[in-house]
């Protein structure tokens, strides 16, 4: 099972990007854990400068506005 | 200074969908086609309402009538073609083209990518927090971050539609001069210490993103998700700015407001800028009230300095800044950078009477 993390201080896009990744995974039949983020330090600490950020299994594969959600199958199927 | 760390490879001769591009060129086509005709249409609804000719109510309708459509046409195409510009830039590429720079040029340059750089307050922690982490020095810090939100390409593009492209010039240059100075001079402090303690025991990784290959039509695509994005969050901060500018416009008398904010007393510049620092306002939302002002024959510098302090210095984002910063930074902050508008707002008036 993927880990999914949702950087993000709890903007509306942050919840969107969470929303999305959960649809997208459900889509594929994949099994996800999705935990959102919201601590300063903790997003800071992955190195992203922009949110929402998305980390899957400790890899940071987006930063900064909505993602596409062809690039969350990528990177979900990845 | 080489640009090539901050701008990404050309998309190999790729240009992507071609009908998106072509549905583009026809939008844009299409918004020459209506806005040309906004006065004529403007002229012709007041003309239909019940309102005296000449009258202040009529003064007042006119302007929101027709500067409504116009500034939200404006901010749709500035905001598209910056979209698609600020493809180039990520905050995360600027970062690594200012980490480890000195101070001094790397104030210019911070103050610089300001201009470009996407930024918004609900990710100002993590910028800072980011780029004090990566190694960048905390005044050039401060440069992009007084920059950023001040100087950014939609007030300039609407600035130069409005305004004329020697107000937006002006702005430009003294913004930048403002925000470079400020962060230099927060940075000869040494302040480090009074950043909150845990933002000086984070340790960020630099991100493994891969380098992205864009095309033509995913610029596109950026400049139209810019579009829906900002317009969502600022169209309220307009219709309020328009609403005020056409107050001012068919109200308040000319006599008055050049007593206040004209050439003649010296307290007009502090008083704008004491008045604006309160007042939070995306920076398209003051533009209507900046043309209106002008309009009434107030100062240039006086109505810079105020829209300057409107844009740079607002209440929500220094509560969010709270959280790296200590009060004593923050009142270091906001008071350099409050004597760095009050000082430009002098020079101008004085450099253009």
């Amino acid at each position: 099972m993927k880990i999914v993390k949702v950087l993000g201080p709890g903007c509306k896009r942050c919840v969107a990007t969470a929303d999305m990744v959960q649809k997208e995974a459900d889509r594929l039949g994949m099994p996800v854990t999705i935990e959102k983020v919201t601590d300063y330090a903790a997003i800071a600490g992955f190195g992203i400068l922009s949110t929402p950020g998305i980390v899957i299994d400790g890899k940071v594969v987006h930063a900064g506005g909505l993602p596409k959600t062809d690039d969350v199958a990528k990177w979900l199927s990845a | 200074m080489t640009t090539e760390a901050l701008v990404s490879p050309p998309a190999g001769g790729t240009f992507g969908n071609p009908r998106l591009i072509g549905a583009a060129a026809a939008g844009v086509a299409a918004w020459f086609a209506i806005y040309w005709q906004l006065e004529p249409f403007s002229k012709w609804a007041v003309a239909q309402m019940p309102i005296a000719q000449g009258s202040h109510l009529e003064g007042a309708v006119s302007f929101f009538i027709f500067d409504t459509p116009k500034v939200l046409m404006l901010l749709a195409l500035v905001v598209f073609a910056m979209g698609m510009v600020r493809s180039f830039f990520s905050p995360e590429r600027t970062r690594s083209f200012l980490a480890g720079r000195r101070e001094g040029l790397g104030n210019i340059a911070a103050a610089s990518l300001g201009i470009f750089t996407p930024f918004c307050s609900c990710s100002a922690v993590p910028l800072f927090v980011g780029f004090v982490s990566a190694g960048v020095p905390l005044g050039v810090t401060f440069s992009f971050l007084i920059a950023s939100p001040m100087i950014n390409e939609v007030a300039l593009g609407l600035l130069f539609a409005m305004a004329g492209w020697k107000v937006a010039l002006t702005y430009l240059v003294f913004g930048l001069a403002v925000s470079m100075i400020a962060g230099w001079v927060i940075g000869r402090m040494h302040l480090e210490s009074w950043l909150e303690q845990w933002v000086l025991e984070v340790r960020s990784a630099a991100t493994g993103l891969p380098g992205e290959h864009l095309t033509v039509a995913d610029r596109i695509e950026a400049g139209i998700e810019a579009v829906r994005d900002i317009f969502g969050r600022v169209w309220v901060w307009i219709v309020i700015g328009i609403a005020a500018g056409a107050f001012i416009h068919g109200y308040v008398p000319a006599e008055m407001l050049t007593g206040i904010m004209g050439h003649d007393h010296w307290w007009s510049v502090p008083l704008a800028v004491l008045i604006g620092i309160p007042i939070y306002s995306n920076a398209a939302g003051i533009i209507p009230v900046v043309e209106a002002l002008l309009g009434k024959g107030a100062a240039l510098g006086t109505v810079l300095a105020f829209m300057m302090a409107v844009t740079a210095l607002s209440a929500p984002e220094m509560i969010i800044l709270r959280k790296v910063l200590t009060l004593r930074l923050i009142a270091v902050f906001a008071g350099v950078v409050t004597v760095g508008i009050i000082a430009v707002g002098y020079l101008f008036n004085a450099l253009f009477t």
